[in-house]
């Protein structure tokens, strides 16, 4: 896959911070507005995704990001249950997913116990396992030629 | 606003019928789109921004996916021919399609009106939500009395992603 022309590639440049901070933002806001970790994490995803498209692929660069994006695809699902384990063990073996937390106060932005850090784990989770599978099918390609 | 969700509903249905009579396939996935931008305002319309959110990204991502997957293999369906045995299969689908219908009809008329019921099951959700001091009802519900079920979804995606890259990666690592 080839690059695409001067003008999208400087589009891209400016355009991608800004959707990669409003998933940050759709992220750490998933308690207070709608949205959340899955709708972050898939924004997030399609940063990458325009980044690929638009400057084509570097492949060493991508095989780097590939194995970078594996790492913290499975450190996320392991930080999800590792919560859900702390859970079961501060309530003393009841819940597994007890919110073991100060709750704090409705509306603010450090609310609703570990509502927040779930937030942040799914959404680097599904980040990571969406822009996976667009570069797996990028890379994988050419290794079929050689 | 029924309107509105009825017209949807019809171009959501025109759009799937093409795509599965499209002579390309990705012609067939672009007219598929307009079943889930169609959900999209679906969504938006019965004022649940957060599942519209979720469904346009979705959307895109999986648009691009399917259109990156389509370049790399082919993209013409291969003709289908006419065999007498092909009727008979049309035959006992529109057979099968005809009872559901039927049974639907009698089963939905037994029920209490559509939406009568919302608000009974909806309190007891909308109670426990409010302790969990979290502003959005959904994720309250979602994240924490219900985190059980986002942990299933979370490996559900997970396995998904080693799947993918079980059937691509053609080489295997290299040991190092």
């Amino acid at each position: 896959m080839k690059g695409m022309t001067f003008i999208v590639k400087k589009i891209t440049q400016i355009i991608c911070p800004i959707i990669f901070m409003f998933g940050l933002y759709i992220i750490v806001h998933g308690h207070l507005s709608p949205g959340g970790g899955f709708a972050g994490g898939v924004i997030m995803a399609g940063a990458f995704i325009l980044q690929i498209l638009a400057n084509g692929k570097i492949l060493p660069k991508l095989r780097k990001e590939e194995e970078g994006l594996e790492f913290m695809e499975s450190a996320a699902i392991l930080g999800f249950l590792i919560l859900a384990g702390l859970g079961l063990l501060i309530s003393g073996g009841v819940v597994f997913f007890a919110n073991f937390l100060d709750k704090g106060e409705l509306g603010k932005l450090i609310s609703g116990g570990f509502i927040p850090i779930e937030n942040i784990v799914i959404g680097a989770e599904v980040c990571a396992a969406i822009a996976t599978i667009f570069i797996a099918m990028v890379v994988y390609k050419d290794e079929e030629k050689k | 606003m029924e309107l509105y969700l009825i017209i949807i509903l019809i171009l959501m249905i025109l759009g799937s019928i093409y795509s599965l009579n499209a002579s390309d396939l990705l012609s067939a996935v672009i007219s598929y789109g307009i079943v889930g931008f169609g959900l999209v305002i679906a969504f938006l319309l019965l004022q649940a921004p957060d599942l519209a959110i979720v469904q346009v990204v979705i959307e895109v991502v999986t648009l691009v996916i399917m259109i990156a997957a389509i370049k790399n293999t082919q993209s013409k369906i291969p003709k289908m021919e006419f065999k007498p045995k092909i009727a008979i299969y049309y035959a006992i689908t529109l057979m099968v399609a005809l009872i559901f219908v039927l049974i639907f009809d009698r089963v939905t008329g037994c029920l209490s009106q559509f939406g009568a019921d919302t608000m009974r099951m909806a309190q007891p959700y909308i109670d426990g939500a409010a302790d969990t001091k979290s502003a959005n009802l959904v994720t309250g519900v979602v994240l924490d009395f219900r985190a059980y079920d986002t942990l299933g979804e979370a490996t559900v995606l997970f396995t998904a992603v080693i799947g993918v890259l079980t059937i691509l990666r053609i080489k295997g690592k290299k040991d190092k």
